[in-house]
């Protein structure tokens, strides 16, 4: 038994600083991306997530090419993109899509282009890699207190909207009667998934950032029908995918005789995925109606 | 011309709920409504009748809110309490099968929705919520996913809903419009029912008045942006309905139904959103 612990938990695991840094970041993002995520669901805007997300591509080589620290290009990048599908209208259903789709394929471009010359100003891809990708293990320690402050503010506006929030997010029709202001309670919450998004690129990278904020939520839905126990599952859920994620990418280092750590991301994602097929199998057997 | 005619009001001790006075709303440069005015009484069950287009939504919008009249005004009760004094009910309501929210969940947000923060759970909201279900008849259903429930019993969610902070006045956007035959029958016997029980004045629009005619104590008849309102026998009779439509109407009361048919002199013809039916076809009833 002993020896079946010490080899999924690696003795020096837990002391480790640079996995103390990576377990308490990927914490506090794991729990507001999936509790952020959940509105993001029911409001089906899973799309415009994914292109917020997606757009830290842009924002992290930006940052990386002017010098300062990848996490404040993914704020800037995904708090601007979120400013201009606004303006653009993304909150009416019709041309929603089309919209944030071409925001994204001018985003991409934009970052091909940051990410090509960053390679060549550096002469390795590494920093490609981490934006891309995610690279938890090499955070500095100066970001938690900046990941606690944007992660509680994104939090934040969720749960001080909470009741409006639900009933806009239901049926802006019922929402607009009671004289609530359905076009900036909209336009707040697309401002906390910018933030929950960034957050999240920062620990699992740009291109998967949308995982954490879509994925457990949709794990929640399956297995509960309230709201408010709906958040605690999916905050739940990223916690687990995301601690588990990092102890396996630790481990893996030990698995090829090249010891070349599998990223965290991958491992991250891929969990969050079991979790939700394993929800779909539970619920169409507890389904009744 | 507003025809606000003068009924034998009923022993007038029942409150005003909804004063409407002479609101005209132009949109697109049509006149949609036109110096239209009538009033409602708590307690009573009144009918917005009109065909498509007639400007029934709008006038909904106006009473809620949402549309500023470009003159004239619309007062709520005694128009102290603002949004939470009109419930409504909107026509479409569909939702994703998944959506984590039960009927009761729905149904407490009428209650609070408008609050910041989270809700603590409250046997007193709870006890609220079971008191509505209870009013609607919902019980057996309000713990399922509102995504998941019928059109029938998404609407007496919604009821329950709008119910729930005690309005003075239920606005009900063609409620009987998704509706089959027995389902719509039940929504008008329980909603005149809330109407009477709970004193409150319950408004609903519909293109076809039969189905309200066994409970609608008044009735708005809307056509071309003017408004004649009165009790049925009042307002739905030929000389008012031609003054109303600006050319020649007849009615006709077969059998307890009422058939609006409209016609230029000679040319007879029927006026298909009246009755229902196809053009050029008359309903037969027994």
């Amino acid at each position: 038994m002993h020896q079946v612990l010490r080899a999924i938990v690696e003795p020096g695991f837990f002391g480790n600083s640079s996995v103390q840094l990576a377990a308490a970041v990927g914490a506090v993002v794991a729990i507001v991306a999936s509790s952020v995520g959940v509105f993001t669901v029911i409001r089906g805007q899973s799309f415009a997530g994914e292109a917020l997300g997606d757009l830290g591509a842009t924002g992290g080589s930006s940052a990386y090419l002017v010098g300062i620290a990848p996490l404040w290009g993914f704020l800037a990048i995904a708090v601007a993109g979120a400013s201009v599908m606004e303006l653009i209208g993304i909150q009416r259903a019709r041309g929603r899509d089309l919209a944030t789709g071409i925001v994204l394929g001018a985003g991409f471009g934009l970052a091909a282009l940051l990410l090509y010359l960053g390679t060549i100003y550096d002469n390795t891809t590494g920093a490609t890699v981490t934006i891309l990708f995610g690279s938890p293990f090499t955070l500095s320690s100066s970001v938690l207190p900046l990941v606690a402050v944007f992660g509680g503010l994104a939090l934040g506006i969720v749960l001080v909207l909470y009741r409006p929030l639900l009933l806009v997010s239901v049926s802006p029709d019922l929402a607009s009667a009671r004289r609530l202001p359905v076009r900036l309670i909209g336009a707040l919450y697309l401002l906390a998934m910018a933030l929950a998004v960034a957050l999240s690129a920062l620990t699992i990278g740009a291109i998967l950032s949308t995982a954490l904020l879509v994925g457990p939520a949709a794990t929640a839905l399956q297995l509960t029908r309230r709201p408010g126990r709906a958040i605690a599952t999916a905050a739940a859920v990223g916690i687990g995918a995301m601690w588990l994620g990092i102890l396996l990418a630790y481990d893996s280092d030990d698995w090829s005789s090249s010891h070349h750590a599998w990223p965290v991301s991958f491992f991250v994602v891929a969990l969050v995925l079991l979790a939700y097929i394993a929800s779909r199998s539970l619920s169409t057997r507890a389904r009744g109606r | 011309m507003s025809a606000e005619l003068l009924a034998t009001e009923p022993a007038a001790t029942a409150p005003e709920a909804l004063s409407v006075d002479g609101v005209t709303v132009r949109l697109g440069g049509r006149t949609v409504l036109d110096d239209v005015s009538f009033s409602v009484r708590a307690g009573e069950f009144t009918g917005l009748i009109g065909s498509n287009g007639a400007g029934k939504t709008t006038l909904f919008r106006v009473i809620l809110g949402l549309q500023p009249p470009l003159s004239g005004h619309v007062r709520v009760g005694d128009g102290r309490r603002g949004g939470a004094d009109v419930g409504y009910v909107p026509q479409k309501f569909l939702l994703d099968p998944d959506m984590p929210l039960r009927g009761r969940d729905l149904i407490a947000l009428g209650l609070d929705g408008h609050r910041l923060g989270v809700p603590l759970p409250s046997r007193a909201r709870r006890a609220r919520v079971d008191e509505m279900l209870d009013a609607v008849d919902a019980c057996a259903f309000a713990d399922d996913r509102v995504g998941q429930l019928s059109g029938g019993e998404q609407q007496r969610i919604l009821i329950a809903h709008a119910l729930i902070s005690r309005p003075r006045l239920l606005l009900l956007d063609e409620p009987l419009a998704n509706l089959d035959l027995r389902a719509a029958q039940e929504a008008v016997r329980l909603l005149s029912r809330i109407a009477s029980e709970q004193r409150i004045a319950v408004l609903i629009s519909a293109h076809e008045m039969n189905p309200l005619l066994p409970v609608m104590d008044r009735i708005v008849y809307l056509a071309a942006g003017r408004a004649a309102s009165g009790s049925v026998d009042e307002v739905v009779r030929s000389e008012v309905l031609t003054e109303l439509y600006g050319h020649h109407v007849d009615v006709l009361r077969v059998h307890g139904r009422v058939i609006v048919v409209g016609g230029r002199g000679h040319d007879e013809h029927v006026v298909p959103e009246l009755t229902g039916g196809a053009p050029g076809s008359v309903e037969i009833v027994k």
